[in-house]
């Protein structure tokens, strides 16, 4: 067995030395002219894969209506596949940042993906905005001058909901979700507005992520009683409860209410288990808004395909971008400045104007919306101007 | 817990470890008879969760995709086997588990391109779209009852074909001594590609049925397969009672699990495994 | 003493010593070499290479060595790197030796623990029982509050390491990083082929033949098999550490089965029974699939295409692919002659591969 060793090494060495070549022939050339390099951090397969292409339709589009430049430059676009996978998230980041050298990173979706590039913007100060994820250390303890958010925190639409539970007299409520971050933090922010309304959580239920075997918790939620449930699930995970909690006849028993991420981008596939349920959010379908009308018009036009909260963020990511550039005047090496000017940005969203809070996340007002047919249509506002705590951030 | 719950939860596990079991089985099969570990049998349940989808959407109901799915299936698996499969039977087991792993990859990639990433549900059929009451406020969906009844059945077919046929007695001879079988002059080429496309079927069985309450995802192959190997080694390799046993305990373990000990919920059915192995290491039961 | 068991002859000896000098020197330039700024990813990634061929070593010692596959071998890459992150101090940077330390310790300690208890099985269950040991390591990280869960925990400060004499050695520096990492294979490399050619080795080498006959001269097998398994799971323990002081980012899906299926596959395509085909396997994984990602964005396909491919034309491993050029290149009809040597251990290989490696009972 030590005779393979003997002459295979060469020929090994030989093979490494050939794939180096050929990896190093697809590296990035410097930009010409000075492009504004945006690296897209995003899932491309897998289940979050719609949501990734929505978030880089959302974002390319602005930069289209913009003829194509911020800040007075042509903008080149890098893209990489973080197929969801917090394990290889630093080294994806990574060669976003050194490889192809970008101005800035655009993502991402998963939370624990978002950790590992949040590590690696971190250390190599490069300016991240953060198009979905809503782990809340992004804007709390792992905060950063380079680091921005054009979505949301986990901790708002859990908090406007349980507003809105506590305003209409419920007492007991059970809540229902994964076990990992995005779950606990948007039930620590509903049990924060809950509870300190006068309510109270009788039982936190939760299943290790993403197991999707729910008939077990759902049969324990009814034998508890409460007056309402309050979940947080998202994508396939979505989908199947809401079909599990109609199929086990709960649906006209006990109120159903949730993060809108229950509801959106699944009533497809939900049907007619989804109707009238109840979910806050930063965006909904029916806004009155002329921003969000010309937005939803563009976009159809565009990609043939109804725009989403997914959609509004990456346009909104463009547009937080837009204004750091443009008053930098496209050199993306004055970072003070670069940061202030983002800092200070007053949005101009489908979603309704926002600003930032000092955390660098959006402080946003929160609908509530009601399921009806294939659209989450807005009811009323839950909550304005919400603001994330922003706990442990030290900005 | 009350009593209506307890009896909810018994349901719960006896549906999920018998759909299981229609996984497991066509893998144990194939694992037992052939010595052939199949990293790729997930994806043959994905495929049923897809072709439910595709086959229903054409067809308008899930009642005449099942029949329709499961003769595409027999015939896909034929001809995989003839293709793939039947090259590694000289192969080691190492081997076999990396072939089958580019295999899976291949699978996922062509889903992939073929039908792309979304999330789809199939919708139950409507003449199975009720609830039944059980207790004073609960009820529990009708088709749940079905696919276990569905499962049932097949475990009684299986039986049957298993225990009294002349299939059934080769294939029990094969599990138990795959040389002996082919030195007695019996057909061993067809009688695997047989056995193979009806673990193929079987699984696709069970993707389809299982979709209208699953949905149907990119990457749902994956977690069954770590599943289905757990209950494959637990019963015993190569038996279908063994199969049958081990779904049904695990199907238990993991809805009681999930109820009385949230945190370690993820562990018990690989404790289970551990200590079932440690007690008898070769499984519940011998093949065949 | 069966004559099989004896060492290589000296001229092999010295050919193998000299490969393997010549691809460490190359490995060592390339920081040199790559100086430019978007250079510095690639000696990142070859880093990342690295601390994966380590992985994949320490699992040749077990599967191609020692016959146990090993299907759980990440809870100690794992457990290696979460010892790391949770004794790493949050205020400034740890002392590295004493962090490497407790690394090899957890893992060792775990690896102690797992092998007493699955050296019990056999076969395919041996396979199966070390997979659910990995992923209760995998459930106890991901569902519980031991180290932040499923979004895994930081190393907020890299790791110092003092030497005496001289001033603090820091790999903040992405080549000094790759240098620690090099040197690090370097002495596994060389821990491993001092182990294999020492009466310990030996020893393993015979129980994977055939433990029976290995118990009825008298070893206690089941010492040896452990110690094996304690030892490949030290070195799995190094890869981790090394793992986590790289990104200071551990995450559970590190302990994951998908993770010790790759590193079964990079020992698998490599070769078994090889450590340069465990190294050839480690670089070929992480650098094709890098390649085809490249390429396009359905890269799996392609990988999926080339593992087929690869196990279907070198049923041996990559690395036997010099000697399947040379047979092939021979005149037909000459296959029997020439490579007498290397035809003896693969007619072996091949023999003892039909069933699994430990199986020892009747199919």
């Amino acid at each position: 067995m030590h005779r393979f060793t003997s002459r295979r090494l060469a020929p090994a060495c030989l093979a490494v030395a050939a794939m180096l070549a050929a990896t190093g022939a697809v590296q990035a050339q410097s930009a010409p002219g000075g492009k504004i390099k945006v690296g897209f951090m995003l899932p491309y397969t897998g289940t979050y894969a719609a949501l990734g292409t929505a978030i880089e339709n959302g974002f390319r589009m602005y930069v289209q209506q913009q003829g194509g430049k911020l800040g007075g430059r042509d903008i080149e676009y890098f893209k990489v596949d973080d197929e969801s996978d917090p394990a290889k998230a630093p080294e994806n980041a990574t060669k976003l940042i050194k490889r192809d050298q970008v101005d800035v990173v655009v993502g991402t979706v998963h939370s624990g993906v978002q950790m590992g590039i949040v590590k690696v913007a971190k250390e190599n100060n490069t300016l991240l905005i953060i198009p979905n994820a809503g782990v809340d250390e992004a804007t709390g303890p792992l905060c950063g001058a380079n680091i921005f958010r054009s979505s949301f925190s986990n901790w708002q639409p859990g908090y406007a909901m349980g507003h809105v539970l506590a305003e209409r007299g419920m007492k007991k409520v059970v809540t229902l979700t994964w076990k990992y971050a995005a779950g606990e933090q948007s039930v620590k922010g509903f049990k924060e507005a809950f509870e300190g309304k006068g309510g109270k959580v009788v039982k936190e239920l939760s299943l290790p992520f993403p197991n999707v075997e729910f008939q077990a918790l759902i049969t324990e939620v009814a034998a508890l009683k409460p007056d309402a449930v309050f979940v947080f699930f998202a994508g396939g995970g979505a989908v199947k409860f809401v079909k599990d909690w109609a199929a086990a006849g709960l649906k006209d028993k006990i109120p159903l209410y949730a993060s809108g991420f229950l509801t959106d981008g699944t009533l497809e596939a939900q049907g007619n288990a989804a109707q009238g349920l109840e979910t806050t959010l930063h965006y909904a379908d029916g806004l009155s808004n002329a921003r969000d009308k010309s937005f939803r018009l563009d976009y159809a036009k565009t990609y043939k395909l109804q725009p989403d909260v997914y959609a509004v963020q990456g346009y909104d990511a463009a547009q937080l971008l837009a204004a750091g550039a443009t008053a930098v005047k496209g050199d993306m090496s004055r970072k003070a400045e670069l940061y202030k000017a983002m800092e200070a940005a007053k949005v101009d969203s489908p979603r309704g104007a926002f600003t930032l809070s000092k955390a660098h996340n959006p402080v946003q007002d929160f609908y509530l919306r009601k399921v009806d047919g294939r659209e989450n249509k807005v009811s009323t506002v839950a909550v304005k101007s919400l603001a994330d705590p922003a706990r442990g951030c030290r900005l | 817990m009350d009593i209506v719950s307890f009896l909810i939860q018994c349901l719960n596990s006896v549906q999920y470890g018998l759909l299981l079991f229609l996984v497991a089985s066509g893998l144990t099969l194939i694992f037992g008879i052939m010595g052939v570990i199949n990293l790729a049998h997930g994806s043959f349940y994905m495929l049923g969760a897809y072709l439910a989808f595709a086959l229903a959407s054409l067809t308008g109901n899930l009642l005449i995709a099942v029949p329709l799915g499961i003769v595409l299936a027999v015939a896909f698996g034929y001809v995989l086997e003839w293709v793939f499969f039947s090259f590694l039977y000289e192969r080691d087991h190492l081997q076999q588990v990396l072939m089958t792993y580019g295999l899976i990859l291949v699978f996922e990639e062509l889903r992939s391109i073929l039908v792309g990433d979304d999330v789809h549900g199939v919708p139950v059929p409507a003449l199975l779209d009720g609830s039944l009451p059980i207790g004073n406020d609960m009820t529990y969906p009708i088709y749940r009852l079905c696919i276990s009844a569905v499962c049932l059945l097949v475990a009684a077919a299986m039986y049957y074909v298993i225990r009294r046929t002349r299939l059934g007695m080769m294939i029990r001879a094969g599990a138990t001594n795959r040389e002996m079988v082919q030195s007695l002059g019996i057909n061993v080429t067809v009688l695997y590609r047989v056995v193979f496309a009806l673990g193929v079927a079987l699984a696709v069985l069970a993707g389809m049925i299982a979709a209208p309450v699953s949905s149907v995802y990119p990457g749902m192959g994956a977690q069954v397969l770590i599943v289905c190997f757990v209950v494959v080694v637990i019963g015993g390799i190569g038996s279908v009672k063994g199969a049958l046993v081990a779904s049904l305990l695990l199907g238990f373990v993991d809805t009681f699990g999930k109820v009385f000990w949230q945190d370690a919920a993820g562990v018990l059915i690989y404790l289970l495994m551990a200590v079932i192995l440690l007690w008898k290491p070769q499984g519940l039961f011998k093949a065949g | 003493m069966d004559t099989k068991l004896s060492p290589a002859p000296s001229h092999g000896n010295a050919r193998v010593a000299f490969a393997w000098l010549v691809a460490f020197a190359v490995l060592a330039s390339l920081p040199l070499l790559l100086t430019a700024d978007s250079n510095k990813f690639y000696i990142e990634l070859l880093s990342k290479v690295m601390i994966m061929a380590i992985f994949a070593l320490s699992l040749q010692l077990l599967i191609g060595y020692t016959g146990l596959v090993s299907l759980g071998h990440a809870a100690y890459f794992a457990a290696a790197a979460y010892a790391t992150a949770m004794l790493a101090p949050e205020s400034g940077p740890g002392n590295g030796w004493l962090l490497l330390a407790g690394a090899l310790a957890a893992a060792a300690a775990l690896a102690m623990l797992v092998g007493m208890l699955v050296l019990r099985t056999r076969g395919v269950y041996f396979i199966m029982v070390t997979l659910a040991f990995a992923q209760m390591v995998y459930f106890v990280f991901h569902d519980t509050k031991i180290a932040g869960g499923s979004d895994g925990t930081y190393i907020y400060f890299r790791p110092e390491f003092p030497v005496p004499g001289l001033r603090q050695m820091t790999v903040n520096d992405p080549s000094h990083f790759y240098w620690m990492v090099w040197g690090a294979m370097g002495v596994t490399v060389v821990v491993l082929t001092l182990l294999l050619r020492s009466r310990f080795g030996h020893a393993l080498v015979g129980i994977r033949h055939n433990e029976q006959r290995m118990r009825a001269a008298g070893y206690a097998t089941y010492r040896y098999q452990l110690g094996a398994f304690v030892a490949g799971g030290m070195l799995a323990g190094l890869a981790g550490f090394l793992y986590a002081v790289q990104f200071g980012f551990v995450n559970p899906e590190i302990a994951s089965w998908h993770q010790s299926g790759n590193a079964m596959l990079m020992v698998i395509l490599g070769g078994v029974g090889s450590l340069a085909g465990a190294v050839l396997g480690a670089f070929s994984f992480v650098l094709v699939a890098e390649w085809f990602s490249t390429m396009t964005k359905h890269w799996q396909l392609l990988m999926g295409g080339f593992i087929i491919v690869a196990v279907a034309l070198l049923p041996r491993g990559l690395v036997s692919l010099p000697s399947v050029l040379r047979v092939k290149m021979r005149a037909p009809g000459a296959r029997n002659g020439g490579t007498a040597g290397d035809d003896d251990d693969t007619a072996q290989e091949a023999g003892g591969e039909r069933r699994s490696p430990r199986n020892t009972e009747a199919a």
